[in-house]
This record gives C-alpha cells, structure tokens and sequence, in this order.
C-alpha cells in the first residue's frame, strides 16, 4: 500500500517535515521544487506510517483505497511523476 | 533579568501574515505579536480568495488559528495601518514591523474599452462570491448568453467554474448569499476563455485544468487545430518544459478529442494563442475583439506570444472576467519599489530606495517578493523573513521602541478604533457564520457586510 497526495495540495511542506523516510518529493531546495503543483509520495519507499496525512493542513493525503472519486487519477499521477527522470534521479529507490 | 521579548506587529492578516507568526513564534516562543487587519475577518485570500468549491483547502485556517491565535498572537481586525494607525506609530510601539499586506489590485490590459460596464477585473468577481465586504455591492450582470474571461491561470479557472457550476452545487459551498442569488439567475450558457500563448505555456495547474473538463453538466470544447504545438514549444515540452505543462497539454489533447455535448448545461470553450485587442460596446459589453498570436523564442529565452498580422476576431459576449495577475499597492509612510510593486527589499529586510537597511521593517508574502506561488509557498518566504529579524534580535540590531510594553499601543487603539475586532470578536463571527452554515447543510454562511460582520463581533456570546 502507500498515501497518495491529491490535487488540493499547497505545497506545504509539513509532511516533509514528518516523514520518517524521506519519501516525499521534491524537497524545498531541490531543483524542481518550485515549479511542481504538488509535492508527491514515492510508492516504492512509504512505509504507510500515516505521519503525513496527520501532518497535511489541508487533508490532501490519502491512503491508497481511500482516495476520493473526485482524486482517482491522483494515483497514475504519482506513478508518471517518478517515472520522470528528473525524479527518478533522486536516487531514493 | 529575563530578557525583553520582542514586540513584533504583522501588517495584514493573510496567509503570509499567518505563516510569519507561526514561524516566528517557533523560533521565539516568547515573541509578543499583534496581527493587524484592514477586515474584521482574518486569513486574507484563504477566506477571501480561495474559491468555495475548494473547500478542503480553507481547512488551512484550522492550522493558522492553531499556531497563532491559539499561542497568544493578538488580533486587532477592522484597523488599517496606513488610515488608523500610521507607520511611525507602529514604529514607536514595536521591536519591529512585519508588512504581509499582499498585492490588493489588479493589473490591467491597457486595451480600449476596459473600462465599459460589464468589463470586471476576475479579482472583483472573486472578492464579491467570497463575501468580501469592500465588494458586496456589485452588481454583475449575467444575462448575457456568452462570457469571455482573460488569462490561463488559477484564477481565471476559478471564475470559470463559478459561472459554470450548478447552483445546487454551489448551494453546498459557503459562497456569499448574494452571489448564490445571481448565480442561480445567470442565464451564461457558454464561457470563452482566453489565453494569449499556447497549450504548453498556460499557467493552469494540471488539477485545475482536470476539474474544468469533468464539472457536472459542463461541456468543454478545445479546438484540436488551436493545440497543435508549434515547433519551439515541443522542442521547450520535450526538453526544459515542467511536469505541469506536460499533463496540460495531454489533458488538452483529450478534451479537444472528446465529442460535443448537445445535452450538456453549459460549456466552457478553452482558446489559445489569442490577445484581446478591443472590448467593443456603445453602453456595455457588447463583444470582444481577439487577434491571433504565435509563439516566438526571446533573447532571454522565454516563449513569448507575437502577434500575427491578419483579421481580428469579434466574440459577442456580455460579460468580461480580466485575469491578468495582482500589482501591489504603495503603503503610507514605507519605501515601495514603482517597478517590480514590491517593497524594496533583501531576503525580508525592508530597504529604502537609496539602498540603506531600515532597521525593524520586515516584509513577506506577495508584497515581498511579487504575487506568484501557492499558499505554502508563503511558508519558505516566512522563514526566511523570521530568520533575518530572529538574526537582527539576537545581534541587538532592534532596539527596545520608544514605546514598548502593550499599554501604550492598547490605549491608542482603545482611543482609535474602539469598536475593533479582537480575537474574541473574531470567535463570535465565526461561531456565528457556522452556526448559520449548520443550519444549511454548509461548511459556513458568511456574514458579507462590515456592518453584519462588526454587529456579530461585539455581539455577547
């Protein structure tokens, strides 16, 4: 399993701040940081603690059967944007 | 002796207001803040700009109310500095000035016809469905069968769905009362909106373009031929271009595969690479007039729209959303930068024009760095601010004020401003609003008027 984050994300970086295994991308700083929409959670390192949806301001994460019908693509999503090399080149996985 | 904490007055109670107070108060617990606001409501454009159908993202104001109010950081709402209380008396009560006033106008298109009834900045349209209480009394008139809103960005998605969404939709939201009423009324059945460059450059976030293609009863219509990208765009989407403008124009490409919609409610019509030229009308709005642009690679190697020399194109329509981006204003009594509309500033520390430090003035947010990013991204702006003036105290660069302790600046304000909102009037016009939203089925009825929302403050609880 993993969270998934939606699209009513602000970019916010408490979750970041919170999670144990460094698995949200990008962080402040990196060169993508400012230019994505939304922050996003590596599927292939959460540990599904939950830390991050206590942390989100604004309840945009979601554990992966629990997303909403209105985020459904949120999901595919994730999956396309560490299939990018900019992100796949975090060296994370 | 323990130390003097820093007495520290935020100008302007908005996101960036909010964050500079949290961040400063984890940094300096014994910080004493006072959060200044030209509204009786706090939180600025979270309450004031977001849109209502984006409900989950007003949640913010449970974490704002948490980490400010909730530790102590006073509100005086309904006091204007600048009109109520001037720079330099902030200056004699505070260690130092935070200003997070944003950008409070709009930018215009400098096109004849502007000006014409019917013609609005969106940020109007935005102010007045989100019961912001300057702009209750406007009146849009949405007879007319075709709107036209100008500008790719989130604001003028957000209008666009505002014009197209049901009314039973929007009746679950907390938009304004009066505005719930036109909507309901509107007779808008198609809503044209332009962007002056290309699929590739519009500054949609990918979520919003999505919603704009899957609203309820809303069809959408993209031109497959207006897509199309030009060569300099696909070398830019294929090498530098953002993740964002990828999924923009993938999502373009399907809604311009999909079939029109004869049954559909309404329909929002997404054009490209067209730049308003006139706004035509004898007493209002009567059409607009659009010229067809391409996309030309500049010196510095940004894709700019240029215009291509052929026949103007007439749109009727009767309303007119201009969605440009905000301009900053000059506050009373500080240094502000005519070009960039920002305060002169370095990293938060507000400069004067001739380059010179001025000690204990602090900017952050829209007004300190010009209005672009998201929400969160007024929380890095922050820390970086509250990391200078956290420096400048513990380098003893803010000397105690002339007038320090909260007696003296408490007794002007009661002088002042008697009938200011505090932190308890602010609770009793919140109560208030969700009480009435409970009754209703809605997140909150917001009370839209100075006089409503001052009333329900001083009212006992």
């Amino acid at each position: 399993m993993t969270y998934v984050i939606a699209g009513s994300c602000i970019k916010d970086d408490s979750c970041i701040e919170v999670c144990p295994v460094d698995c949200i991308h990008p962080k402040p700083g990196a060169p993508d940081f400012e230019t994505v929409e939304q922050l996003y959670i590596d599927p292939a390192v959460c540990i599904d603690c939950d830390a991050c949806v206590e942390a989100c301001p604004v309840d945009a994460i979601f554990a992966q059967f629990e997303i909403p019908a209105k985020y459904e693509y949120a999901l595919d999503l994730n999956d396309e944007f560490f299939a990018e090399a900019s992100t796949a080149e975090r060296g994370t996985r | 002796m323990a130390p003097t904490p820093a007495r520290v007055a935020i100008v302007g109670a908005g996101p960036a207001g909010a964050f500079a107070a949290a961040c400063l108060l984890r940094a300096r617990g014994d910080a004493e803040i006072d959060l200044f606001e030209r509204l009786p409501t706090p939180w600025g454009l979270l309450r004031g700009g977001v849109a209502p159908d984006h409900q989950e993202i007003k949640r913010l104001q449970d974490t704002f109310h948490r980490e400010t109010l909730a530790r102590g950081c006073r509100f005086f709402g309904d006091v204007e500095v600048g009109v109520d209380i001037s720079h330099a008396e902030l200056q004699r009560h505070y260690t130092a000035v935070i200003y997070a006033t944003g950008a409070q106008t709009d930018k215009t298109l400098g096109i004849a016809g502007e000006d014409l009834p019917g013609s609005w900045a969106a940020t109007e349209f935005v102010a007045w469905y989100n019961g912001h209480p300057d702009y209750r009394g406007l009146e849009f008139d949405l007879s007319a069968k075709r709107a036209v809103v100008i500008g790719n960005g989130n604001v003028a998605a957000d209008v666009t769905r505002l014009l197209t969404r049901s009314p039973d939709e929007l009746g679950r939201t907390d938009v304004a009362d009066h505005a719930l009423r036109a909507l309901r009324d509107s007779r808008i059945e198609e809503v044209v909106v332009l962007g002056r460059r290309g699929p590739a450059q519009a500054a949609f976030t990918s979520a919003e373009l999505r919603e704009l293609g899957h609203l309820d009863g809303v069809d959408i219509r993209v031109d497959a031929g207006e897509i199309e990208l030009d060569a300099v765009s696909r070398e830019w989407l294929a090498g530098s271009g953002t993740f964002t403008a990828r999924k923009n124009v993938e999502l373009l490409r399907e809604f311009a595969a999909r079939r029109p919609r004869p049954d559909a409610r309404r329909r929002i019509v997404l054009r490209f690479l067209r730049s308003p030229v006139q706004i035509r009308g004898t007493a209002e709005v009567e059409a607009i007039d659009v010229r067809r642009n391409e996309i030309a690679l500049a010196g510095d190697g940004s894709l700019r729209a240029r215009a291509v020399d052929e026949d103007v194109e007439t749109i009727e329509c009767g309303l007119v959303l201009r969605s440009v981006g905000y301009r900053a204003v000059p506050l009373p009594g500080v240094p502000f930068d005519e070009r960039r509309f920002v305060l002169p500033n370095e990293r938060g520390r507000v400069f004067t024009p001739a380059g010179e430090p001025l000690a204990g003035v602090y900017a952050v947010g829209w007004i300190k760095r010009g209005p672009t990013g998201i929400l969160g991204t007024n929380k890095r702006d922050a820390e970086e601010t509250v990391t200078c003036l956290v420096d400048d105290l513990e380098a003893g660069a803010l000397p105690q004020p002339p007038s320090p302790g909260r007696g003296p600046i408490d007794a002007l304000l009661a002088e002042r401003k008697p009938g200011m909102v505090t932190v308890d009037g602010w609770h009793a016009i919140d109560g208030h609003e969700l009480e009435r939203g409970r009754g209703e089925q809605r997140p909150r009825v917001k009370l839209a008027s100075r006089s409503e929302l001052l009333a329900a403050a001083a009212a006992p609880a």
